[in-house]
């Protein structure tokens, strides 16, 4: 009981420190407009070209271009969450205090990104969505349902980015320089999640693969709930089983690392 | 000096700048996707795109590399470090652009290169000798006019201090537009990028000229061979916000 207060502590006081950047924040919803104004218009030739190609039409299709720039912050899908400072902690050895500490550290980290994903959510992704919707033509549900359903994807998709990003941070008890592992993280989230093209545009096998890796969570996931493309029952199980098995994976090499790894610093 | 740091870690050199090339060339994958899906985009075949994408990722490449630690200058102005800076006998300007001059963000350039060879080996174009020497004009003046909002977003950061993301909606967003034929955005986006800030001077309109395309905006045929005078224009501008910027920094002061 008191843990559990301790961890929602943890998700206020991440949600309202990124709360202070105002300039930054206001900032980042003027980049994501611009960017999704860039990819409508290149969504739209390409639609008409093509109109249906992926099963969307051109409402949904600029429905997802939009529902992309809202999420991107808030499901750190090109990174840049709590893993900098994870990675730092662990570089300078100060992760060996936070081991002493009478607190999970994976569920820790799990909640103050959470809080932190929430601020985004609301604060650099509802207005660029707003914009979009009110300015160009898009696919939205009026059942209140859907929009519950498509909630709950999102969260899970939360989840699974930071047991990414978790686990991609890990590798700094043995690599000791983050950058690579970032850059990778940063690779594999933009493309894979679908944030530069929705996957079920993606031709034949690979796109049966790239939609089956953990990053289609991220983005592809949710707009599919939300745009009537996907059953929840199954996005969450699928997301569910990626999100257990990489949280798992994140436990096993933390514990891997607190035993056998010697910790940097003095 | 930072040069000579960077190539200390070889391999780690090398990593990231295979990195780099990997990372940047993600939105050209995105675009040979899209062309699997279709031929045309916006009228343009995939080596005509290939032209724009090249052209505008070299460019963008090269005041990359000169100009792009100037986007970190509201860190500076708000941990202090800037007055630091100052009190050196070399101007700011100079000193703020080769701050962790980083080699591996020739990757960037690298891979605008890579793609530019390809879509000039592909392109269905009768070569004359204009349209040859555009090409070297067009890729220096795209530089100089992408380097001006490098430094013009610098200057603007003076103020905003932490809002460095603005001023990526106009570099990296300014170049992954150009990348798009420009028959493909609104007319009043196209408006926007040749008259306000004149990002279609970077490609959109020496390439019009060079692949025989109908102009954007029905614009004259002549105006293909003014991106050197819009980039003097644009970096004078960029020079007179930088020293507008500096004259009213204020040090935090605690």
């Amino acid at each position: 009981m008191g843990a559990g207060r301790l961890y929602v502590a943890v998700a206020v006081g991440s949600f309202r420190r990124y709360a202070t950047y105002r300039a930054a924040t206001a900032a980042g919803v003027f980049t994501s407009t611009v960017f999704g104004l860039i990819l409508v218009y290149t969504y739209l030739a390409l639609w008409d070209e093509r109109p249906h190609l992926g099963g969307y039409d051109q409402a949904q299709a600029v429905t997802y271009v939009w529902l992309g720039q809202a999420l991107f912050a808030a499901l750190a899908i090109q990174g840049g969450g709590f893993e900098n400072e994870f990675m730092e902690r662990i570089r300078t050895g100060d992760v060996a205090i936070d081991l002493y500490r009478p607190a999970d550290l994976q569920l820790w980290w799990l909640a103050s990104d959470l809080g932190r994903a929430l601020f985004q959510l609301l604060g650099r992704g509802v207005l660029p969505f707003a914009f979009g919707a009110l300015v160009f033509p898009v696919a939205l549900p009026d059942d209140p349902l859907v929009w519950g359903a498509f909630l709950g994807a999102v969260l899970l998709g939360a989840v699974v980015s930071f047991a990414i990003r978790y686990l991609a941070a890990l590798s700094v008890f043995w690599l000791l320089d983050g950058a690579g592992m970032l850059q990778m993280v940063m690779i594999a989230g933009l493309f894979c999640s679908g944030m530069t093209l929705p996957l079920n545009v993606f031709p034949g096998e690979f796109g049966e693969i790239v939609r089956a890796l953990p990053w289609s969570s991220l983005l592809q996931a949710p707009a599919d709930v939300l745009l009537g493309q996907a059953d929840p029952v199954g996005t969450y199980l699928f997301q569910g089983a990626w999100a257990v098995a990489l949280l798992a994976a994140g436990r096993l090499l933390q514990s891997a690392a607190t035993r056998r790894v010697v910790v940097q610093g003095g | 000096m930072w040069i000579r740091s960077t190539l200390t870690y070889r391999a780690s050199f090398v990593m990231t700048v295979l990195g780099n090339v990997l990372l940047t060339g993600l939105d050209f994958v995105a675009i040979l996707l899209m062309f699997s899906q279709v031929d045309t985009l916006g009228g343009y075949t995939l080596p005509e795109v290939a032209f724009l994408y090249g052209l505008s990722v070299v460019s963008f490449g090269l005041a990359h590399l000169a100009f792009g630690p100037v986007g970190d200058l509201g860190r500076r102005v708000r941990d202090g470090t800037l007055d630091m800076l100052l009190v050196r006998p070399a101007p700011m300007l100079a000193q703020v652009a080769a701050d962790r001059f980083a080699l591996r963000r020739l990757g960037r350039f690298l891979q605008g290169l890579l793609v530019l060879g390809y879509a000039l080996a592909s392109v269905d174009v009768d070569w004359t000798a204009p349209k040859l020497l555009l090409m070297p004009v067009t890729v220096v003046s795209g530089a100089a006019i992408f380097a001006a909002v490098f430094v013009a977003g610098a200057a603007f950061q003076f103020v905003t201090q932490d809002a460095s993301e603005v001023q990526n909606a106009f570099t990296y967003g300014g170049t992954t537009l150009l990348q798009y034929p420009p028959t493909v955005f609104g007319k009043e986006l196209v408006r926007g990028v040749t008259f306000v800030l004149p990002l279609a001077f970077v490609n959109w309109l020496p390439a019009s000229y060079v692949l025989g395309r109908p102009y954007p905006l029905r614009l004259p045929q002549w105006v293909a061979f003014t991106p050197p005078l819009v980039a003097v224009g644009c970096c004078a501008l960029a020079g007179l916000a930088w020293r507008a910027g500096l004259r009213s920094y204020r040090s935090t002061g605690s």
